[in-house]
C-alpha cells in the first residue's frame, strides 16, 4: 500500500512546528501504524533527514507510552485500540494520513509527535493512592469484595494513562483519566478511609496542572483505548459533592 | 575469586527468618542520612523505591519513559504465584518452592526459591491492601487458576491485566513517597555508566534523555532493577526500549554475569508477520488451560482449521505428554512447536521456507464452558489477536508460535541480592537468582516484589551498617572520569557518520543470535555465531549513521548506544551457551538430548551457577563458579508425561 504522511514536525517546545509532507510506499497491509513510521524513519536516515521523533514502548497496547492524533482521532479511527496496535489494514490504498502530537495545554510539546505528560503523574501524586506501608496488611481474604465491585473497578482500573481522553476533549479536560484512579479504590473496602480526601485532593491538582472542565461531549468515552466509562466521571462528582458535606 | 553466596547456615524454612534476625538494623534516626539509587520503576525497582522509602532512606528512582508507570513489568498478563492454598488443592510453601527448583531444572538456589515462596503470600496481602483488583468468586473471596506447569490453582490474577495491576499497586505505593517527599523521581533519564570506587558501588552517570545532559549521582549503594536482555534477539515480547545497557555496563565495571545463556522462550506469541516485524506480542500463557493445541497430520496441508477432521489433527501435547498435555513448562512446549514446524506441518503463512504457527483451538472451551466464560477470561487476548491479525478466534484457533520472552541470566547476587560489587545490588528480571534454566509462569511477577518489597529492604540495612557511613560525592575524580567517558562515547557514535541506522544493526544481531543461541543450540552454530558477532560489532563502529546532535531528544543515538552494548552481551551469551554442553530448561543443547528429544542434564559436570568477569572487548572473559547443592530437591529428569 502506498500511503503520503502529514507529519508534525517540531525541533523543540520554543520551535515553530509544520506538517510536512513524507511519502510511505510499498507498506504492507499486516503492518503495525509505528511499524510503517519505523520505515519511513529508516528511508529518512537512508538520506540523511532526521527521523520523526515519537514516543511507544511495549507496542502491545498496555503501557501508554505512544499516541498520536492520526486524522483527527487520537490513537487513530479504530476504536478501543493504541496507536501501536493500530494496522495499516484500517486504511485505504492512497490515503493521506494527518500525523499530530496530542495537544493540550497540560502536554506541552518535547518534540515532533512527543509530548510531556507529567501534569498525570502529577495526579496520582495527590492521592492516587492507598496509604499501605509494606508488611502492614491483612490476610487477603479478612475483607471480602462483592465480585461486581472488583470487576467494576477493574474496569476503570484498566486505564494506562496516554492521555487520548485529553487529547479528544475540547476543553482537554482530564477528568476520564482522574475519575477512573478514584472510582478504582471508591468502589473498593480498602480505599474507603481515604475517599474524600483522595477526590478534593486529585480533582484540585487537576485543575491546577491546567486541564479544563468536562461539558460532557463524551468524546473521551469514545477514543479510550481501554474504553473507560465516562460514568466514572459521574461518580467523581458525586464523590466531590458528598465530600463538600464532609 | 571465590564466589560467596551467604546463604544462611540451618533447616531451610529457618534461613530467611535466622538471617533477618542476625542482619544488622540502622537505627531509624540514621536512616535519612543513607541515600539509594534506584534505576528502574517497574514491579522490582518501583516496589524497592517505595519500601526503602517507607524506612526512611533518602531515594532517588531513574527510568527511561516518561513515568515510572510504563515499565515493561505492565506488559505480563497472566497472574501471580503465591502459596495461599485457598483452593484447599494441596498447596504449600514447600510445593511452591518444590515446583520452582524442578521447573527451573536444578539450576537455582535452593535457598533463594524456598525464600521466594515464603514470602509469596505476603506480596497477596500487600497488593489487595493498596487496592489491586484481583479477580473474585461470587462470595468475594479471590479467584485463583492454575497456570503452564503447576497442578495445583495458586495463580492470582487481574483479567489479562494482572502485571499491569500490580505495576500500578507499586506505582502508586512510589507516588505515596514522592508525595511526602522522600523520593525523587528522574523520568526520561537513561543510566549510561555505574562509578565503583575502591571496589563499592557509588553512584550512576546518566543521560537526560530531553536535554542529552549529562549528570552524575552518588549515593550509599546503587540498586538495578532493570529488567533482562530479551531484546539482543531484536524480536522478543520485550518493549522496545528494554535494554541491557545498565546490567552491561555494571558488568564492564566488575559485576558478574551469571548464565546469560538462560532465555526462556514463550511457547503462546503470534507469529511473525514479515520482515517489518518490530515486535512480538504475547498472548497469555493461561490460553493454555482452556485452548487445544494441534497441527494437522499431514505435511503441507492447504485446508482451513475448521475443514480438517478430527482424525487428521495431531493434538502433540496431549499426545505426547498424557499427565500434562497442554499446560508443560513453557521450553517443553516451545520446543515441541518448532519441532513439528520444522517437519513441514506448521500452519499460516510462509517465512523463509517453513510455516512457523501452530493451531490454539478454543472449540471445545466454547461448547464445555460458552461464550460468555472464556470472554471473561480471555477476552482483552482475543481482542488483542484481532487487532494484530485480523482474525476472530472466536471463529477460527489462534496461530501461535515461540518467542523470546524472559531471560533468567543476569547479574550474580548472593543470598542478600547484592553483586560481587559491594553496594551494588540487582533485583527482579536484572539478576540471576530464582528461576534456574527455565521460570514458570507467574513467578516473574511474584519475584520482582518479592524482591522489592519483602528483601532488599532488609538486607540494604545490613550491607550500610556493616560498610560504614564514609561518603563519596560526585565531585571524586572517578565520576568526572567515568562522565567523560561517557561523553566521549556519546561524541564516538555521532561521529561515525556511516551509512547504517541502528536498527539495521539491531536486527543483523538478533538474526544471527535467534538462529543459533534459540531454540536449538549446538556447537558448530555457536562457534559459528562466535565469529560473526565481531564482525557486526566492527561494521556498527565504522558504518554507524545517527543523525542529530546530543543535546536534543534524539531516538536514533539512545538506539545506538544500546545496541553497541547489546553488540557485546550477545557475543557473552553465546559464549556461556557454547560452555554449557548440558540442556537445561530453556537451554536446549542439541547434542545432549534423551532418546525422546527431551532436555537432558548433566548434572555431574554442570551443576553450577557459570558467573563471567569481563575482561575487555573481545578477551575472552573469565569463568568462575558457584557449585549448585540440593539438600531438600534432589535432581531428576524433569518429566511431564
Amino acid at each position: 500500500m502506498d500511503f503520503t504522511l502529514k507529519v508534525w514536525r517540531q525541533e523543540g517546545p520554543d520551535f515553530k512546528g509544520r506538517l510536512v509532507p513524507y511519502a510511505a510506499k510499498g507498506i504492507s497491509a499486516d503492518t503495525a501504524f509505528l511499524e510503517m513510521l519505523d520505515i519511513v524513519n529508516e528511508r529518512l536516515i537512508e538520506k540523511g533527514e532526521e527521523p520523526i521523533a515519537f514516543d511507544h514502548d511495549c507496542r502491545e497496547g498496555i503501557c501508554g507510552m505512544c499516541g498520536c492524533v492520526v486524522n483527527g482521532y487520537a490513537h487513530g479511527p479504530e476504536a478501543g485500540t493504541t496507536l501501536c496496535q493500530l494496522h495499516m489494514r484500517h486504511f485505504h490504498d492512497g490515503d493521506t494520513i494527518y500525523i499530530e502530537p496530542f495537544r493540550a495545554k497540560a502536554f506541552p510539546v518535547i518534540r515532533d509527535l512527543v509530548v510531556n505528560r507529567g501534569a498525570f503523574d502529577a495526579i496520582v501524586t495527590a492521592g492516587g493512592y492507598i496509604s499501605i506501608r509494606t508488611g502492614s496488611a491483612p490476610d487477603a481474604h479478612a475483607v471480602p469484595v462483592p465480585k461486581e465491585n472488583a470487576e467494576r473497578a477493574m474496569d476503570a482500573a484498566a486505564c494506562i494513562g496516554c492521555g487520548a481522553c485529553v487529547a479528544s476533549c475540547p476543553n482537554a479536560s482530564a477528568m476520564l483519566f482522574t475519575s477512573a484512579k478514584i472510582s478504582q479504590f471508591g468502589l473498593l473496602p480498602q480505599g474507603q478511609p481515604e475517599r474524600w480526601d483522595r477526590v478534593r485532593s486529585m480533582v484540585s491538582t487537576m485543575e491546577r496542572a491546567g486541564f479544563g472542565a468536562c461539558t460532557n461531549h463524551g468524546e473521551c468515552e469514545a477514543t479510550c483505548p481501554k474504553r473507560v466509562s465516562m460514568d466514572f466521571i459521574a461518580r467523581m462528582n458525586r464523590d466531590l459533592m458528598l465530600a463538600s458535606l464532609k | 575469586m571465590a564466589l560467596d553466596s551467604k546463604v544462611p547456615e540451618g533447616p531451610l524454612e529457618q534461613k530467611w527468618d535466622s538471617h533477618r534476625f542476625r542482619m544488622k538494623l540502622v537505627n531509624p534516626a540514621n536512616k535519612r542520612k543513607y541515600s539509594v539509587i534506584v534505576v528502574g520503576s517497574g514491579l522490582a525497582g518501583a516496589s524497592a523505591a517505595a519500601t526503602l522509602a517507607e524506612l526512611g532512606y533518602e531515594v532517588r528512582c531513574f527510568f527511561y519513559q516518561d513515568s515510572p508507570r510504563r515499565a515493561h513489568s505492565i506488559a505480563a498478563q497472566g497472574g501471580i504465584n503465591a502459596a495461599k492454598n485457598y483452593q484447599n488443592d494441596g498447596d504449600s510453601i514447600f510445593r511452591l518452592f518444590y515446583d520452582t527448583v524442578k521447573g527451573g531444572d536444578y539450576r537455582a538456589r535452593e535457598a533463594n526459591v524456598y525464600r521466594l515462596a515464603q514470602v509469596s503470600n505476603a506480596i497477596i496481602d500487600h497488593c489487595v491492601a493498596q487496592g489491586v483488583p484481583f479477580a473474585r468468586e461470587y462470595g468475594g473471596l479471590l479467584d485463583n487458576r492454575s497456570f503452564g506447569g503447576a497442578q495445583v490453582s495458586r495463580t492470582f490474577y487481574a483479567r489479562g491485566q494482572t502485571g499491569q495491576q500490580l505495576l500500578l499497586g507499586a506505582y502508586s505505593a512510589l507516588m505515596r513517597q514522592v508525595a511526602a517527599g522522600r523520593v525523587k523521581l528522574f523520568p526520561r533519564t537513561e543510566m549510561l555508566d555505574l562509578v565503583v570506587v575502591d571496589g563499592r558501588a557509588r553512584g550512576i552517570v546518566t543521560r537526560h534523555m530531553v536535554s542529552g545532559r549529562l549528570e552524575s549521582h552518588a549515593a550509599d549503594a546503587v540498586v538495578l532493577g532493570t529488567g533482562g536482555y530479551g531484546n539482543v534477539f531484536y524480536l522478543s515480547t520485550n518493549a522496545k526500549g528494554c535494554n541491557a545497557t545498565a546490567i552491561w555496563r555494571a558488568h564492564r565495571r566488575g559485576a558478574l554475569m551469571a548464565n546469560p545463556c538462560f532465555t526462556q522462550i514463550h511457547p503462546t506469541c503470534i507469529p511473525v508477520a514479515g520482515e517489518h516485524q518490530s515486535k512480538l506480542t504475547l498472548m497469555s500463557e493461561s490460553l493454555r488451560n482452556d485452548g487445544r493445541i494441534w497441527v494437522p497430520q499431514q505435511k503441507e496441508e492447504s485446508r482451513a482449521a475448521d475443514k480438517i477432521p478430527e482424525s487428521e489433527r495431531d493434538y502433540y501435547l496431549e499426545r505426547r505428554y498424557p499427565a500434562f498435555g497442554n499446560l508443560v513448562p513453557r521450553d517443553v512446549a516451545s520446543r515441541a512447536a518448532k519441532l513439528v514446524c520444522d517437519e513441514g506441518r506448521g500452519v499460516g503463512p510462509k517465512v523463509g521456507d517453513l510455516r512457523l504457527g501452530v493451531y490454539l483451538d478454543f472449540a471445545d472451551a466454547f461448547q464445555r464452558l460458552g461464550r460468555g466464560v472464556l470472554d471473561e477470561r480471555y477476552g482483552n487476548l482475543f481482542e488483542m489477536y484481532e487487532q494484530i491479525t485480523g482474525e476472530d478466534a472466536h471463529d477460527t484457533p489462534m496461530r501461535i508460535y515461540p518467542a523470546i520472552h524472559y531471560t533468567m541470566g543476569g547479574l550474580w547476587v548472593d543470598y542478600n541480592l547484592m553483586s560481587n560489587l559491594p553496594g551494588l545490588f540487582v533485583i527482579g528480571e536484572a539478576n540471576f537468582s530464582d528461576h534456574g534454566a527455565n521460570r514458570l509462569g507467574a513467578s516473574a511477577l511474584m519475584q520482582g516484589l518479592a524482591d522489592g518489597y519483602f528483601v532488599l529492604p532488609y538486607t540494604i540495612g545490613d550491607y550500610f551498617v556493616t560498610a560504614g557511613n564514609s561518603k563519596v560525592g560526585t565531585d571524586h575524580a572517578e565520576f568526572r572520569a567515568v562522565e567523560a567517558a561517557a561523553k566521549g562515547r556519546v561524541e564516538k557514535l555521532l561521529g561515525i557518520k556511516g551509512k547504517r541506522s541502528p536498527d539495521s544493526f539491531h536486527k543483523q544481531l538478533g538474526k544471527v543470535v535467534w538462529e543459533f543461541c534459540g531454540m536449538g543450540r549446538n556447537d558448530a552454530g555457536l562457534r559459528k555465531a562466535l565469529a560473526e558477532i565481531p564482525k557486526i560489532r566492527d561494521e556498527f563502529w565504522q558504518d554507524l549513521r545517527v543523525l542529530g546532535t546530543a543535546d536534543t531528544l534524539n531516538q536514533n543515538l539512545e538506539k545506538a548506544s544500546r545496541v553497541a552494548d547489546f553488540l557485546e552481551f550477545a557475543e557473552l551469551m553465546v559464549r556461556d551457551a557454547l560452555h554449557r554442553t548440558e540442556s537445561c530448561g530453556g537451554h536446549f543443547r542439541e547434542e545432549s538430548q534423551t532418546p525422546e528429544g527431551e532436555a537432558l542434564r548433566d548434572d555431574e559436570h554442570f551443576s553450577f551457577v557459570s558467573a563471567w568477569e569481563w575482561k575487555g572487548v573481545g578477551a575472552e572473559p573469565e569463568l568462575h563458579k558457584e557449585p549448585l547443592k540440593f539438600e531438600w530437591c534432589k535432581p531428576s529428569q524433569r518429566s511431564y508425561k
